[in-house]
């Protein structure tokens, strides 16, 4: 035995490309990426509510770099990624919420799903809707 | 004391966990059409009124108590799910989890929420 004491490094494997392995964990990382969509869109709202705490004319600067290509560009690609996390939200929520159960069966996870996906429709027309002009 | 052994501490886990719950069950209900309306009809003049996101029509919303609370819970919520689910990413990218990493997606965060927070009351009732 030396005398030095035993400094004892944590060894920590190397990770490399692991998701390439899989189609399975390549859906799990775009699945996980749709929250840099979120944060992104956060951030545009952010702004907006920044700019129209400045005034008309710095709202005016954020509806007109909303009308800018690269701005439509940008939100093509949030559109797609929120998509892609509704579609996935209500994927795995049958595995994240308490089991439920009608009468002796476990309700199915499908189930679960497509009233996720049923839910999720229903809000976005309601919201269309709402924009659209139409009032209840 | 009766015991020898302390209680166990705490753990501040499941605040974020439920922000990050919440945050995702609203953005998966109304994110595609909240990004769809701000971002592509708005801008291109479809589907929706053009004067929608008009200054007028937008600060009233702001000002209501409704509007502005509804503004901030999409903010905030939006920003703590996305922090916390790219902060596990983080970590399945190989990055370890720790001081640095945790500044990193809950300051965000925390950012965005201040910052619209401290907008939005500026805006006044």
């Amino acid at each position: 035995m030396s005398g030095a004491p035993a400094v004892r490094r944590p060894y920590y494997r190397r990770m490399g490309r692991w998701w390439q392995r899989d189609p399975f964990f390549r859906r799990y990382m775009w699945r996980e990426a749709t929250a840099l969509a979120v944060l992104a869109y956060a951030l545009v709202l952010t702004l907006g509510i920044v700019c129209l705490a400045l005034g008309e004319a710095a709202w005016q600067v954020w509806l007109a770099a909303l009308r800018s290509p690269a701005s439509l560009a940008l939100h093509a690609a949030l559109l797609a990624a929120m998509v892609l996390h509704t579609k996935t939200w209500f994927e795995i929520m049958p595995k994240t919420m308490p089991m439920i159960f009608v009468g002796e069966r476990r309700l199915a996870a499908t189930t679960i799903t497509r009233c996720g996906w049923a839910a999720a429709a229903i809000a976005t027309l309601a919201l269309l809707a709402l924009a659209a002009g139409w009032r209840p | 004391m009766s015991s020898g052994t302390s209680p166990p501490a705490r753990s501040h886990a499941p605040i974020f966990w439920l922000l990050f719950g919440a945050g995702g069950m609203l953005s998966a209900l109304f994110g595609p059409a909240l990004v769809f309306i701000t971002g592509i009809a708005a801008p291109l003049g479809i589907v929706i009124p053009h004067d929608l996101l008009s200054y007028p029509r937008v600060l009233a919303l702001s000002q209501h108590w409704a509007g502005k609370s509804l503004l901030f819970v999409i903010v905030a919520l939006f920003a703590w799910h996305a922090a916390h689910r790219l902060l596990h990413s983080l970590h399945d990218l190989g990055l370890r989890i720790g001081p640095a990493t945790r500044l990193l997606c809950y300051g965000s965060a925390s950012l965005l929420t201040l910052v619209s927070a401290a907008g939005l009351l500026a805006l006044g009732f």
